[in-house]
């Protein structure tokens, strides 16, 4: 089967300060891809990258190929066909996103008329269509309002709408319910879900919470320090996390169940990307790391049981005999 | 057994106007709220944003005047805002705010920052006010040589924990945490609960923790109230309430937690946004989304009754009885 979207090597620097360090990532047609890890670790620059995004300052190598089409350093008007079209990306905060003083009907019709060359009525029919889509109630009395005029979780559902617009094949939804209330949250979630199954549309679930991550994808890449460490199917990255950084973030979350016991938390803080360890970036955290983690540095490579690890000394594979019993007694 | 911090019937009236010539209209953002926090307790408050629980942070120390109502701290009423009397007491209680950066004086370094609290309330000496910096630091497990650091030299999670040590700084008997480790990694999360836990510990301190994150509160509070449209609608033990909820906006809520390899099936996903302040809807403020609302939650406002076990609840179909039957 062929990838919609493959990322060959990609490596970001600003400044000469490599951020991203050649990272190496499929999307397939249809799928949900989450990608995790703490601030700063690159999960943002990758996709920024790959669309040409970043700033100047930026230095992009590597390849990025959407088809036959290759991304990474593709002049401008080419981009911006895809950019929207074929590849479209939602943002944390959808409040600063739209334009606060355009009215949301119009910036709608405006993503319809770049993407489909749709307008007038037409236009203002297919805007219309999109936020009954995403869940607006009564769009139609509400197409002349600014954005301070809807909530945030209505303003992110106007931008999944005007993402859509482009009826694009993969969409980049990066953090977009960090900032949304937990009922609202859920909501959203929901919502991403469906469309992706109604449209068909393949989607990069860009999140810190690993929770909302499990709930929408297929497919989980944890990076850490501008790498990805630990790769494979939600089901078994989640019942049996094998790298220490991805057992550390889980061993992080406090539980709505069992004893009121204290936190693990992973010592220590995300490394300086100017300042790295020699060896593993995840070594002065780890506490299974030893002289080779602190010297050398792991490769990315594929596991007997599908998954990829880049961890000299990773945890052991069988964690099941807990979940074993529950579910014979269920 | 006397309380630390006796709330009671608290009332906050903020005046919204809609547009530029609207007429101001009454916008109730804490809505008679009355709480007790016992000393070496953690009381956790969770609500949606718009909820009126920062409001009632800032209340229950007297920096947002209440309108109605009375806030006692140990036996004592509240003196006025501002009076020299209130200026002293606050010692005694501080505060610890969402964005660290926001919080601290990007110009001054770290140590002279959480001096601060000793120089304004004559705590100490020379001598002893830098001895006192210094375990601090260590209290919260900052490095010394980080003592001469800027703000921006420093990671969220440590930014926050300068945050702490200040606020800790004049030995407070209680403290309002307005949502801490909302902006930091789930990893620093971790490292920064555990801070306030064993801080707690040691102290004996009574807390106010503010927060959306309900897998935090529980973890650490010992009682938590839920919070909607300015009311409280549920209150309880934190591990009974989180295991057995009874009002229907708290049962959606624990729902709506996303909790790692478990699918969205299943879950009650509330419908529809929290509603205006400003618009309130008449009776139950929570009937427009409640899935079970009946007449009686159109026309009359619940009020919050025992449902046993130290339990409170705002909802007219949650009886001591039928309580665990609602879900």
């Amino acid at each position: 089967m062929g990838n919609l979207v493959e990322i060959r090597d990609l490596s970001v620097a600003f400044d000469g300060v490599p951020v991203l360090h050649g990272v190496n990532l499929q999307v397939a047609p249809g799928e949900a891809l989450g990608l995790v890890g703490e601030s700063g670790c690159g999960k943002s620059v990758t996709w920024l990258a790959a669309l040409g995004l970043l700033p100047s300052k930026a230095t992009v190598t590597g390849s990025v190929t959407l088809g036959q089409a290759e991304l990474v350093d593709a002049p401008r008007p080419s981009l911006e066909n895809i950019r929207g079209g074929r590849i479209a990306m939602i943002f944390q905060d959808p409040s600063s996103a739209l334009n606060p003083v355009i009215r949301v009907g119009r910036q709608m019709m405006e993503a319809l008329k770049l993407h489909r060359d749709l307008r007038g009525d037409a236009a203002r029919k297919e805007a219309l269509r999109l936020m009954d889509l995403v869940g607006i109630p009564d769009a139609k009395n509400r197409f002349n309002l600014y954005p301070h005029e809807f909530s945030g979780g209505q303003c992110q559902r106007i931008m999944i709408a005007m993402a859509l617009a482009g009826e694009p094949d993969l969409l980049i939804a990066d953090e977009p319910t960090t900032a949304l209330d937990a009922t609202i949250q859920a909501q959203i979630l929901d919502l991403l879900a469906r469309l992706r199954a109604e449209m068909q549309m393949a989607t990069v679930f860009i999140s810190h919470d690993l929770g909302a991550v499990a709930q929408v994808c297929e497919r989980v890449c944890v990076m850490y320090a501008g790498r990805i460490v630990e790769q494979g199917p939600v089901e078994q990255l989640f019942s049996c996390p094998r790298h220490p950084y991805t057992r550390g973030l889980f061993d992080a979350i406090p539980r709505l169940d069992g004893p009121r016991a204290p936190l693990t938390p992973i010592p220590g803080t995300v490394p300086d990307p100017r300042n790295l360890p020699a060896g593993c970036a995840f070594a002065p955290r780890c506490s299974h790391a030893r002289d080779f983690c602190h010297n050398d540095r792991p490769d990315l490579l594929p596991q007997q049981d599908g998954r990829a690890l880049a961890c000299a000394y990773p945890l052991p594979e069988a964690r099941q005999h807990k979940a074993a019993p529950e579910q014979v007694t269920s | 057994m006397s309380f630390l911090l006796e709330a009671d019937d608290l009332v906050r009236i903020y005046s919204g106007r809609s547009g530029l010539f609207g007429k101001a209209q009454p916008v109730r953002a804490v809505d008679g709220v009355s709480l007790r926090l016992a000393q070496g307790e953690t009381l956790g408050i969770v609500g949606e944003s718009g909820s009126g629980k920062s409001t009632l942070g800032r209340m229950l120390l007297g920096v947002d005047p209440a309108q109605g109502g009375s806030v006692c701290f140990d036996g004592q009423p509240m003196p006025a805002t501002g009076s020299a009397d209130w200026r002293g007491l606050r010692a005694r209680m501080q505060m610890v705010h969402q964005d660290p950066l926001a919080a601290l004086d990007r110009r001054l370094t770290i140590a002279t920052q959480i001096r601060e609290p000793l120089d304004i309330h004559k705590i100490g000496t020379e001598d002893t006010r830098a001895a006192r910096v210094q375990d601090l630091m260590e209290a919260v497990g900052l490095r010394p040589d980080q003592a001469d650091r800027y703000p921006h030299e420093l990671s969220g999670g440590q930014r926050q924990r300068v945050v702490i040590a200040r606020a800790l700084a004049s030995d407070p008997d209680m403290l309002v945490c307005d949502e801490p480790v909302s902006a930091l990694d789930v990893s620093i999360q971790a490292q920064v609960v555990n801070l306030l836990r064993t801080l707690q510990q040691q102290t004996g301190l009574g807390m106010v923790f503010i927060s959306h994150d309900l897998k935090v509160v529980r973890n650490l509070c010992d009682r938590v109230a839920v919070m909607y449209l300015g009311r409280i609608v549920e209150e309880g033990p934190s591990e009974e309430l989180f295991a057995n909820p009874r009002h229907p906006y708290t049962q959606a809520l624990v729902s709506s937690v996303p909790e790692p390899g478990k699918r969205l099936d299943g879950r009650v996903i509330l419908q529809g946004e929290p509603p205006n302040p400003a618009k309130r809807p008449s009776g139950c403020a929570f009937h427009p989304r409640c899935h079970m609302a009946s007449d009686i939650c159109r026309g009359v406002i619940p009020e919050l009754h025992a449902t046993g076990e130290g339990r409170t609840a705002a909802c007219h179909l949650v009886t001591d009885a039928t309580a665990t039957q609602v879900a």
